[in-house]
This record gives C-alpha cells, sequence and structure tokens, in this order.
C-alpha cells in the first residue's frame, strides 16, 4: 500500500511540470507582455513613456531572456514559494495572493464535502426505491442542477435575496471582520457565509454525482454476491451499507479526480459573481491586465490543486479497493 | 407436528414443498416460472432437479429462501421446514411461506437451517471483503460469535473444506482465489452453521471438469459427515448420475418426472427424461457416421503441421534493472493434420488450446517454431514468418468458426453480406454470381434462402452457429479450425451441428481441428486428440486409444473427472488426481 | 427450442430485415425524456438556422424611449366595447410614467390602446440564410414602427426576444462547431492511439488525464485572455470555439479509443480479417457502423458543456463580446445586481441555457441508450 502511494506520487510530478509549463504558456500568449501594456497605458493617460525607458524596465523584469531561462527562473521561484513581483500591485506576488488562495482550498474543500454529503445518500436513496416519487423528484432536481449553469443560479440567488430579504449573500465576511484579525467569531462568521457559495458551487457536481451513485447502486444491486448475503440472513440495510453500496462507492471515488477540477473551476465564476475574497476574481483581473506572475501563480496553483485532488482520489481508491494496489 | 409416511426413505423428510407456485410480472399478465411444484428433502439424500435453461428450476430453488428477485413474486403453496430439537426432544414444523422476505423470522433460517451455494464462485463472494470476513458474518449473525471467534471457526471450516494454508487463506480476498478454491470457500461459508438443507444452484457449471469432479466429492463427504439433505439444482445429466439420490425433471416450470436416481435413469417414463437421457449419452463413443465415411474414404497426406510452435506473452517489459516477465502459452507444440481428418484439441481452461489454435491460423504471431501448410497444388510453406498481406491466401484455405454466436457475427450486416464477404475479398464471381453462391451455401447449411436478407438478430444461437459455418466454407476451404464453436449451445443442439459438419465433410472435403474442453464431443467428433496442459501437449494419439487407456497421468485424471450418464457405474469409478512432478 | 432449419416465425419480415438504425429508433423512440429532448432541441436548432425570421427586430436597434421596457403579454380574444369578440394577436401599450412624488420611473399599462401583431407578417427586409431575400418574420406589428417586447427591453431599449433569437444562433452553433472541432481531434487522437497502441497509447493517455486535472475555467479564461480585444467578431467566434475544443477532445478521444480497442478483440472484426479484407474495409466496413452510433451519443452529451463553457465565458467577458449575441453575452447584462433588480426579465436568455442543456442531456441520453440495439440480446 505504501509502495503504491509513493508511486502515485512520484507519478504526479512529471503531471506538475506539464501544468507549469502549461501556465507559462498561457501567460505568456497574450501579444506582447507587460511593459507594452504598461506603456500603452501610460500613454493613453497622456504620460509618454521613452524608448530608453521601455528598454530599461524590460531588462529590470528580464522580459528579453530566452523563455526557456525565463520560465526556469519563474519556476525554480515558485518552487521556494517566490512567485515573482505583481507590477500592477508592486508587490510580491505572494504577498498577494496568501489569504486569497487559502480561502480557495477551504472553499473547494468543504464544497467537495458538501457535494458527497448530499450526493452520497440521496444517490443511494433513488437507487434502492427506483422508480418512486422520490426517485423522479431527485433525479428532475439533479438534471436540473447540471443544466444550469451555476453563475445563473448565483445571480437568482443574489436577486431573491436582494429583491425579497433585503440582503446581500456576496462577500464571505460580514463588513465588520473583512479586516479583522483570525478569531473564533471570524471563523463562525465565515462558515455562515460560506453556505451560499459552497452551495452554488457544489450544484452541478452533486448532480452529476447523484446520478452516477445511483447508476452504480443500480448496478451492484444486481451482481450475484448480493443474493449470497441475503441467503446468509443478513438484514436488507446491513446488507446494503455493507455490500452493494461499498461497491458503487469505488467507482464513485474514482470520480473525485475529475470532480475537484470541476470544483475549483466552478468556483472561479461563481466568486466572481459573488465577489468572494477568493484567489478567483483576483486572477480574473490579473489575466485582463496581463500582469503575468500574478496570474501564472494563480493557475499554477489550481492546476496543482487539482492534482492533488487527483492524487487523493486515487489514493482513496486504493483504500477502499483493494484489488488496485495490486495492479 | 407433521406425520409423514415414507417406504422409500428411513428417516422423515426435512423439508417439503408442496403445490408451489412463483409468478413474474410481465407486460402481457402473470408469467407461472414455477408451476405447481412439490418436492421433499430427506436428510443425507441429494435430490438433483434437473432441466434445460428457463425450466424455472433456478427460480424454485430461490422460491424456498424467498429470495426471488423482483418482479417475481411467490403465489402459491406451501414451503414445510421440520425442524428437530435433538433425540426425540420434539419437532417443531414451520410453514416459510407467509413469512415476511425481509422478516426477522425467515432471516434466522436463512444460512442456519438452509443454506445456499451459487453457480459463479467469483461474482458470488464481495471482491472487496476478506474470505475470513464473508465467511465469518454468517456464525456473527446466527451464532452470536465475536468477530475473533468467528474468524478461528472460519479457519476450521476452510480447513474442513481442504483449502491450503487456511489461517492464511482468511485473509486473502475472493480475486487471489482461483474458481475451485473459491467455490470451496462459498461451500465453507454455507456450512458454517451446520445447516439442515444446503440448496446448491448449478455449483460446478462454471468450473473445469477435473475441479467439477473435487467439489462433487467434497460435497458427497461433507453430506455424509453432517447428514444434510441437499437440492442440487443442475442442467447436466451426467453431475446427476454422480451424485443424485432423487432425481425430479423440470420444464416449462413444471415437474414432469420424479423418483429415485436408479429407477429414473433405467427406465425414463417422460418422453422429455427420455430426451435428455439420449442427448448425454450420444456422445460415449464415436459417430458412426465419421467411421463409415473413413472407410469409403482414407486419410490422406499431412496439409498441415505445427512444428516446435511456442508463444510468448509480455506481461511487463523489460525495463530499468528488470527483465520482461513474460507468459508461456504454448510450448512446443508438434502437431499434424491429414487431409480429411478431424483433429481435436481438448484441455481445461487457460490449457493454451485456443492460443495454439490462433497461432496455427496465424490470428496470433508466433514466437518461434514453423506452422507448414500444404495447398492443393502441394506447394508447403510455412505460415509463421508471413505478415498479412500474404496471409489471405492461405485464409482463404484455413477458415474459422468461433464459439460464440452471438459475437462472432456482425449484427450491423445482413446474413447475406456476411457469407459473401470473403467472396467479395477474394474476387470470386461477379455480384450475381455471389448472390446465387450465398443461396446455395445457406442451402447447404439448412436453412431457407429467405435468411439472406435477414439481419442476424433474427436467427437464434444454433442458427448463428449454421451462418457462421456457411460464412466458413464459402471460399471452398480445405481446413477448417472449430474453436468450441459447440460450446455456446443447448446440449440437444451440439450433436446436431457436429452432423453437419461432418456431413460438410463428406461433400466437400474438409479437415477440422476441433478444439474443445468437452472429452465426449471429442470422442464423437475426432479421428486424432491432442490433450493440452498449462500449454503443453500431454498426449496424443488416436481418439479411441486414448480414450480408452490414457497413458499420460493428466489425461488419466481427465478422464475420470468426466461424469457419466449412468448411476450403476458410480461404484465402479476410481478417480485419479493429476499432482504435477 | 426452434427448429433449427426454419426461421422463428414469431418475428416479423420487418424487423429480422431491420437495419441497424431502424431498431435504434425503435429502442429510442420508447424513451419518453429523450423523445421530448429530441423535439426541444430540433426547435431550437430551427430558431438557430432562421433567427431573422423569428426576430421581429433588428437585435441591436436601441431604443431610448423603452430603456428596461417590461414584457407583455400577447392577448389572443380581442373584445370590442360592443362586447362582440374576435380572434387577433395583440399587447397593451405600456406607458413610461414617473411617480409625482417619488419621481422613480415605471411603465404603466395603458389599457386604451392595443398594438395588433400579425403572424408571418411583413416586416424589414432580410436575408434568410443570408441568401433568400425575405421580409415576414414570425409575428410582426401591424403597423409599422409600432414597437412590442415580448421579453422585455435591456437598458439600451434593444428588444430582447430578438436579441435572445440571435443568441440561439451562436450559443446553439458555438455548441455544434465546437463538438465537431473536439470530435475531429478526438477520432484522429483516439483512432491513433487505439489503433497504434503502445507508445503513442501511453502517451496521448497521459495528455488526456493531464487536461482533465486541468480546472477548466482558469485555464480557458488564461487563453481567451490572450485573445486580443480588437479581434473581428467572426474570428473571435472561431478563436473562442477552438479554444473550447481544446479541452473538450479529451472525453470523446477515451470514448472513440476504449470503443476501438474493445472492437478489435470483437470475434466479427477477426472474422472480418479473415475473410480477407483489407485493413481499410475492416475499419471503414466493419468497425465504423458500430462506433458510429457510439460516437453520436457522445457527441450530443459533448454539446452542453460546450455551450455551457461559451455562456461563462462570455458571462466573465472573456468569451463573445459585443456586437456578437449570444446567452452568455446576453446573461452579462443581468451581473450587475441593481440591473436585475429593476430588470429580472434579462434572466430570460438562462432559462434558454437551461433548456438547451437539459434537452441536449436528455436526447443524448436516450441515443447512448439505443446506441447498441443489440445489447440486450443473447441472453
Amino acid at each position: 500500500m505504501l509502495g503504491y502511494i509513493v508511486r502515485r506520487i512520484i507519478w504526479s510530478i512529471p503531471f506538475f511540470f506539464a501544468a507549469s509549463v502549461l501556465a507559462y504558456i498561457i501567460i505568456q500568449a497574450p501579444p506582447g507582455d507587460y511593459v507594452t501594456s504598461l506603456a500603452a497605458r501610460m500613454v493613453s493617460e497622456g504620460n509618454d513613456m521613452d524608448p530608453s525607458r521601455i528598454e530599461a524596465l524590460r531588462i529590470r523584469f528580464g522580459l528579453d531572456d530566452p523563455h526557456p531561462v525565463q520560465y526556469f527562473r519563474w519556476i525554480t521561484g515558485a518552487i521556494q514559494g517566490d512567485f515573482g513581483q505583481s507590477y500592477e500591485w508592486d508587490r510580491p506576488v505572494s504577498e498577494l495572493i496568501g489569504q486569497r488562495m487559502a480561502l480557495s482550498v477551504i472553499l473547494a474543500f468543504s464544497t467537495m464535502l458538501f457535494t458527497w454529503a448530499v450526493a452520497l445518500p440521496f444517490g443511494i436513496f433513488s437507487a434502492v426505491r427506483k422508480y418512486t416519487m422520490g426517485d423522479y423528484i431527485i433525479t428532475f432536481i439533479g438534471f436540473i442542477g447540471l443544466a444550469t449553469p451555476n453563475f445563473l443560479i448565483a445571480l437568482v440567488l443574489m436577486y431573491i435575496g436582494v429583491v425579497h430579504f433585503g440582503s446581500d449573500v456576496t462577500g464571505l465576511f460580514s463588513s465588520e471582520y473583512v479586516n479583522a484579525d483570525w478569531s473564533f467569531a471570524k471563523m463562525l462568521d465565515l462558515l455562515k457565509h460560506m453556505i451560499i457559495p459552497v452551495v452554488i458551487i457544489g450544484t452541478s457536481s452533486t448532480a452529476s454525482l447523484i446520478r452516477i451513485m445511483r447508476a452504480n447502486l443500480l448496478d451492484e444491486l444486481q451482481k450475484p454476491y448480493v443474493v449470497t448475503a441475503r441467503a446468509k440472513g443478513l438484514s436488507e440495510t446491513k446488507l446494503l451499507l455493507k455490500y452493494p453500496v461499498r461497491l458503487a462507492l469505488n467507482p464513485f471515488v474514482s470520480t473525485l479526480g475529475w470532480a475537484f477540477p470541476q470544483i475549483i473551476s466552478g468556483s472561479t465564476i461563481v466568486a466572481v459573481v459573488l465577489s468572494l475574497p477568493t484567489a478567483d476574481p483576483l486572477m480574473l483581473d490579473a489575466l485582463l491586465t496581463q500582469d503575468m506572475y500574478l496570474a501564472g501563480a494563480f493557475i499554477l496553483l489550481l492546476s496543482a490543486l487539482s492534482i492533488v485532488g487527483m492524487l487523493v482520489s486515487d489514493i482513496l481508491l486504493a483504500l477502499v479497493d483493494p484489488r488496485i494496489r495490486y495492479r | 407436528m407433521s406425520q409423514m409416511s415414507s417406504t422409500q426413505h428411513t428417516q422423515p423428510p426435512i423439508l417439503e414443498v408442496k403445490n408451489l407456485e412463483t409468478s413474474f410480472k410481465t407486460r402481457h399478465g402473470w408469467f407461472k416460472a414455477v408451476d405447481d411444484v412439490s418436492i421433499s428433502l430427506y436428510p443425507g439424500r441429494t435430490l438433483c432437479v434437473v432441466g434445460e435453461s428457463g425450466s424455472g428450476k433456478s427460480v424454485m430453488s430461490r422460491s424456498i429462501l424467498q429470495i426471488v428477485d423482483a418482479p417475481g413474486k411467490i403465489t402459491g403453496g406451501e414451503i414445510l421446514l421440520h425442524t428437530d430439537f435433538g433425540d426425540g426432544a420434539g419437532h417443531s414444523t414451520v410453514n416459510m411461506i407467509g413469512m415476511d422476505p425481509r422478516g426477522k423470522q425467515v432471516r434466522a433460517i436463512r444460512g442456519d437451517d438452509i443454506a445456499m451455494i451459487f453457480q459463479e464462485p467469483m461474482s458470488s463472494l464481495s471482491p472487496v471483503h476478506r474470505i475470513g470476513d464473508q465467511i465469518g458474518e454468517t456464525l456473527r449473525i446466527h451464532m452470536g460469535m465475536s468477530k475473533k471467534e468467528a474468524i478461528a471457526r472460519s479457519v476450521e471450516l476452510l480447513r474442513m473444506v481442504e483449502i491450503p494454508n487456511p489461517e492464511e487463506a482468511v485473509k486473502r480476498y475472493p480475486y487471489e482465489f482461483s474458481g475451485g478454491m473459491r467455490q470451496r470457500a462459498m461451500i465453507a461459508m454455507a456450512l458454517s452453521c451446520n445447516p439442515k438443507v444446503l440448496i446448491a444452484d448449478e455449483p460446478t457449471t462454471a468450473l473445469d471438469v477435473t475441479i467439477q469432479a473435487e467439489i462433487l466429492e467434497l460435497m458427497r463427504s461433507l453430506q455424509k459427515a453432517h447428514n444434510m439433505a441437499i437440492l442440487f439444482i443442475t442442467h447436466d445429466m451426467g453431475v446427476v448420475a454422480e451424485i443424485a439420490d432423487d432425481v425430479a425433471v423440470m420444464r416449462h416450470g413444471k415437474v414432469v418426472e420424479k423418483g429415485d436416481v436408479y429407477s429414473v435413469f433405467a427406465s425414463p417414463q417422460h418422453d422429455y427424461t427420455k430426451s435428455l437421457l439420449h442427448a448425454a449419452t450420444q456422445c460415449e463413443g464415436p459417430s458412426d457416421r465419421r467411421l463409415a465415411m473413413r472407410e469409403r474414404r482414407p486419410l490422406g497426406d499431412p496439409i498441415l503441421e505445427a512444428v516446435a510452435l511456442r508463444k510468448e506473452y509480455v506481461i511487463t517489459p523489460a525495463g530499468f534493472r528488470r527483465e520482461a516477465k513474460t507468459l508461456l502459452a504454448v510450448k512446443d507444440a508438434n502437431l499434424q493434420l491429414r487431409d480429411g481428418e478431424n483433429i481435436g484439441i481438448v484441455g481445461e481452461s487457460g490449457s493454451g488450446k485456443t492460443t495454439l489454435a490462433r497461432c496455427i491460423q496465424r490470428i496470433h504471431s508466433v514466437s518461434s517454431g514453423a506452422v507448414l501448410y500444404t495447398d492443393r497444388q502441394g506447394n508447403t510453406r510455412d505460415l509463421a514468418p508471413l505478415t498479412k498481406p500474404d496471409l489471405k491466401e492461405p485464409w482463404r484455405d484455413m477458415r474459422i468458426i468461433f464459439q460464440d454466436p452471438f459475437g462472432s457475427l456482425n449484427p450491423r450486416m445482413t446474413v447475406g453480406q456476411i457469407i459473401a464477404e470473403p467472396l467479395m475479398n477474394h474476387g470470386l464471381g461477379t455480384p450475381v454470381e455471389q448472390r446465387a453462391r450465398v443461396a446455395e451455401l445457406l442451402d447447404l447449411v439448412g436453412l431457407p434462402g429467405s435468411a439472406a436478407e435477414r439481419y442476424p438478430h433474427a436467427f437464434s444461437g444454433g442458427q448463428r452457429q449454421r451462418i457462421s459455418i456457411a460464412r466458413a466454407i464459402a471460399p471452398n476451404p480445405r481446413i477448417i479450425i472449430a474453436d468450441e464453436a459447440t460450446s455456446a449451445l443447448d446440449v440437444s443442439l451440439r450433436t446436431q451441428i457436429m452432423d453437419l459438419l461432418l456431413e460438410l465433410q463428406e461433400k466437400l472435403g474438409l479437415s477440422y481441428l476441433f478444439i474443445s474442453h468437452d472429452v465426449g464431443l471429442v470422442r464423437y467428433f475426432c479421428d486424432r486428440v491432442v490433450v493440452m496442459y498449462k500449454g503443453q501437449i500431454m498426449e496424443e494419439g488416436e481418439t479411441e486409444d486414448v480414450c480408452t487407456n490414457p497413458q499420460h497421468p493428466y489425461t488419466q485424471s481427465l478422464l475420470s473427472a468426466v461424469p457419466i450418464a449412468d448411476p450403476t457405474m458410480r461404484a465402479s469409478k476410481t478417480r485419479t488426481r493429476y499432482v504435477e512432478g | 427450442m426452434t427448429q433449427s432449419n426454419s426461421i422463428d416465425p414469431r418475428l416479423s419480415t420487418d424487423i429480422a430485415e431491420a437495419t441497424q438504425w431502424k431498431l435504434m429508433w425503435l429502442k429510442f423512440r420508447k424513451h419518453r425524456l429523450a423523445m421530448f429532448g429530441l423535439c426541444i432541441v430540433s426547435f431550437l436548432y430551427l430558431i438557430a438556422l432562421c433567427a431573422e425570421f423569428f426576430s421581429p427586430f433588428d437585435p441591436s436597434e436601441t431604443s431610448t424611449a423603452d430603456l428596461f421596457h417590461p414584457p407583455q403579454r400577447i392577448h389572443f380574444v380581442d373584445r370590442a366595447e360592443d362586447a362582440s369578440w374576435a380572434l387577433r394577436m395583440y399587447v397593451y401599450d405600456q406607458k413610461l410614467t414617473r411617480d409625482p412624488i417619488t419621481l422613480a420611473t415605471t411603465y404603466v399599462k395603458n389599457p386604451d390602446k392595443k398594438i395588433y401583431l400579425k403572424l408571418f407578417g411583413k416586416n424589414e427586409p432580410y436575408n434568410l440564410f443570408g441568401l433568400i431575400p425575405m421580409s415576414r418574420t414570425l409575428i410582426a406589428p401591424a403597423t409599422a414602427d409600432e414597437k412590442f417586447y415580448l421579453f422585455g427591453a435591456d437598458r439600451l431599449g434593444r428588444d430582447m426576444f430578438s436579441r435572445a433569437m440571435m443568441g440561439t444562433r451562436i450559443s446553439m452553433s458555438i455548441g455544434l462547431v465546437g463538438v465537431t472541432l473536439s470530435l475531429c481531434l478526438g477520432l484522429l487522437i483516439g483512432g491513433l492511439s487505439g489503433y497504434f497502441g503502445g507508445l503513442v497509447d501511453a502517451v496521448s493517455s497521459r495528455a488526456i488525464e493531464l487536461i482533465l486535472a486541468m480546472p477548466t475555467i482558469p485555464v480557458w479564461l488564461g487563453l481567451s485572455a490572450a485573445l486580443p480585444a480588437t479581434l473581428d467578431p467572426l474570428l473571435r467566434y472561431f478563436m473562442i470555439t477552438i479554444i473550447l475544443s481544446l479541452i473538450g477532445w479529451t472525453e470523446l478521444a477515451r470514448v472513440v479509443r476504449g470503443r476501438f480497442l474493445a472492437l478489435r478483440q470483437e470475434d466479427f472484426v477477426i472474422s472480418a480479417e479473415l475473410d480477407g479484407a483489407p485493413t481499410r474495409r475492416v475499419i471503414f466496413r466493419h468497425m465504423m457502423p458500430s462506433l458510429v452510433s457510439h460516437i453520436i451519443a457522445s457527441v450530443t452529451l459533448a454539446i452542453p458543456s460546450m455551450i455551457l463553457a461559451e455562456t461563462s465565458l462570455s458571462f466573465l467577458g472573456l468569451g463573445l463580446s459585443p456586437p456578437t449575441v449570444s446567452w452568455g453575452v446576453l446573461l452579462k447584462e443581468a451581473q450587475n445586481i441593481h440591473a436585475i433588480a429593476q430588470a429580472p426579465w434579462l434572466f430570460i436568455p438562462g432559462a434558454f441555457v437551461a433548456l438547451a442543456v437539459l434537452s441536449l442531456n436528455f436526447l443524448g441520453d436516450g441515443l447512448r441508450d439505443a446506441a447498441d440495439p443489440y445489447a440486450s440480446e443473447g441472453s
């Protein structure tokens, strides 16, 4: 088992590498670089920049070096926690993103937990009571959740909040806590504010996980070992939880691998709509202003988060299914 | 208290099924899968319920424990379980029908008084729970044992069913066991609470014949030791003759005949029983048709020869500081097929018989050795090194019939297109001539000409095998490799297909390479036989010689394991076990 | 047991000689939700094809008098004052009035003025499919220059109904075009790795795993941020489509590869090779027909995620941008909480998104179930 985990961790190293190259390509893709866009902005504001100053800035930021050199400088720094300097904010990137990334991670994991906590029991119920009213209702809600873009749900909730309750559902903290130090009260406040974003972000993955759980369990319920267990004299509830549910969990666990990136993806857009103080709105700004190091750091870290999610899912899968470990 | 009178049996019955009726709700109303069935089980005796697929025998056995899958439902009858409190302390009788199928009452009986084992030992065990846990579960439910006690008892049970190293085995998962081992574990699980009745639903159907013999032997000895009543469900008359004390023959949900095994086999009353017995005993000798054909036309020169044929599979390729892991599927096989001859390759699963055939046909590549084919003009060439384009001509002369009648015909082409495919690819005739040829071929295999326009889904398994045969003989081949060509069919259809193949041999001058796990079929169909075990040819010779006087210990054990559909032979048979070394 | 030499009489010739498409249709037809999905999807694509015919007004025409004009309900029974009535379509005019106390502006129904509408009425001339000159639209005001707003108007007084129709064209087509691109990539890469196996297969499988591990929206955002803002709308449309399909192909490649590998092992494929069929014939005559139905099902299931992706990107302002109109572009108008508080009908394009995604999912599910009409056989 330990050997498998070690092997799996080693396997993800090339993944991190490939993800970092991709992140680098993305931030290099826009025509021009930060200095050109800075110069353009200065011009539009009526301040001309003379060419020698542009050149000096280029050299200062190392923008004239060949790409492999720039990449290497960037990635070695990133590994040590130095993601470079934000041009826009003129501060180290790591300083800017620290708390925001932490909030992103907390949000993503809470969403994952929520998704599981809802999808599992509902999926099981739906399969065991198939073709009943309850099953149809769950299936229907599941379809709606799958079909509605989550930012639309966010907007609708915002609308209902403003029009019917006169309250603002945006943000993750009440105004008095935004700049306050961490305390128990602030934690509680965060939890309270997280409920709506978690529900919104989790809706579509919850919907698809319910469908997957239902389908898996329906498959498993037909397997001969269920009859064997029944012939032993096991009660129906115990039987259900010990055998078919246990086996239906295996493919379910493996969906974590893609459900996690999906949640991170989904949170980006919801965070922008609800103006959450997570990484995503800042990343969007950075991308729009071509603040390369800032944007790159976000893409790299979010991808890394996804890869870690996949890793965790594979390890979990090996834990629940002994057959995997020996492969 | 129930009073039973029986002249035949020394003890009163333990379980009585009276007028049982189990129905399935379908779109057209209720369909009776089990219709008015009455049987009795006696301590220490085995009742075999025999019938073909769809006869309702399996549903009947599940009805006893009330574990029929939805939409099935017990709609009538009585199931009386007579419990003895031991040493004349008294009897009690319960009627299991009327108990809530999910309720406590019937659950207390399941696994405790009546236990059950199933056909698929792999899928009938949970793949993610340890063997010890699955066996111990029954003990924990019914005996109230702790986890530790249950595991300790499981070790004993595994020892009882002769699983080597039981202390280790309890910690294993089912996929680490072979099929026979899994079925032993299932039996251990069923016997854990000393049940009075054991229901076995085709427990040996998925197993190789030597493993089957071992499991049957085990069940017999355990029955003697525990004085159990066994209800044994099977479709195989040979198995019935081996193990049954009493027989009930089922057809269309009804019991058409019952009695003790000797009288049923000696003088079957119902026509259906007679036909089952006839089909089972037909393959216990050579086909008369084949013998007559050989009289008229003696065998010719060798046309196909495998010389020191070897097939290795790479499991994990060689890597850094590691040698490649390989599996030797066929080890230095030599084989010679003469013109007009039928050779059988017989062996159990994993023996490499199919791999050998596919190497000879060059569907698979060959690791080393030669495949010498002599064509009609007398030119001999080695097929082993040839590539696909060069194989086109030899493939025209050497054709195949697959085992699975459903997978081997492209469902998206009409039968006419399927049969014409080889004609088209080899440019044999104009489209009009090809159509005429298809009609002629359909006629040869006994199908009407209208079949050409239809798609394979319109045909039954036996008919599809006929279509496969028509496709095989279409380009006028010389050799046909039949890979378990009759295994997927019902017993009565098997001889029909083999007779068709023999008829075509006479008409078209074919030679057959016949691959089968069934010694009986080989004996009926083949002139010579090659016995394979673990990739190696153990014995080769004239079929009758090998069958009546086997030389190699493996062949001896294989033949001794084959059940004979005659209960009177039971005593005179001695089984030998083959131990490598 | 049927007699071996006579054909099963229970099967009608009709079924016995049915092609796979006919069998698939018979199976598909039983799937009620899928049939519902098929109807809706066909209708949406009809709108996409003839968007000009369905829009009563030019979707980019602004009207300062009708800012945030609320939706009007169509009435069918026209009662005159003398209690006689006629079957005619009309809406009530709404007047912008200023509350004398709060000074806030609201639209008030004017029960005296009816604006009559005509089915297939004459309207501004346009070219259907860009070719056929036409001037009739599905619904047109009976008198020219009169305006009506079935879905309301946006902050510039543009007719949301016409905009939704145009948005349908762009959003539905971007799904189709994107999936076509994905399919080409998926077929190429999946087919290659399925056919060659070995190293090619290993490399492409790893690449697929990597792409699946990426959080798609940040990556999409990064890529589309790289597009110059001054790009020609048509070019931008294609670039966005390409970006979407760069990630979308993975699922299709997986399906193609898996099916291909499984099919290669099928007895009937081996049999075709032994029949002397050349490789090309084996692939296209024997394997493809079995693949196609599965591919169609996967493609249908891939379209909704494309639509959702485009909507999300455009919503964030990094996808399509005006003057191109898509559902996502329209929803961008609803981003402002004050705008939607005042004009909740800006959500209507969202309903279109949900409807399209839902019915495409139903359709895809039905197709997937029907893709192998032979599956239940053999038991």
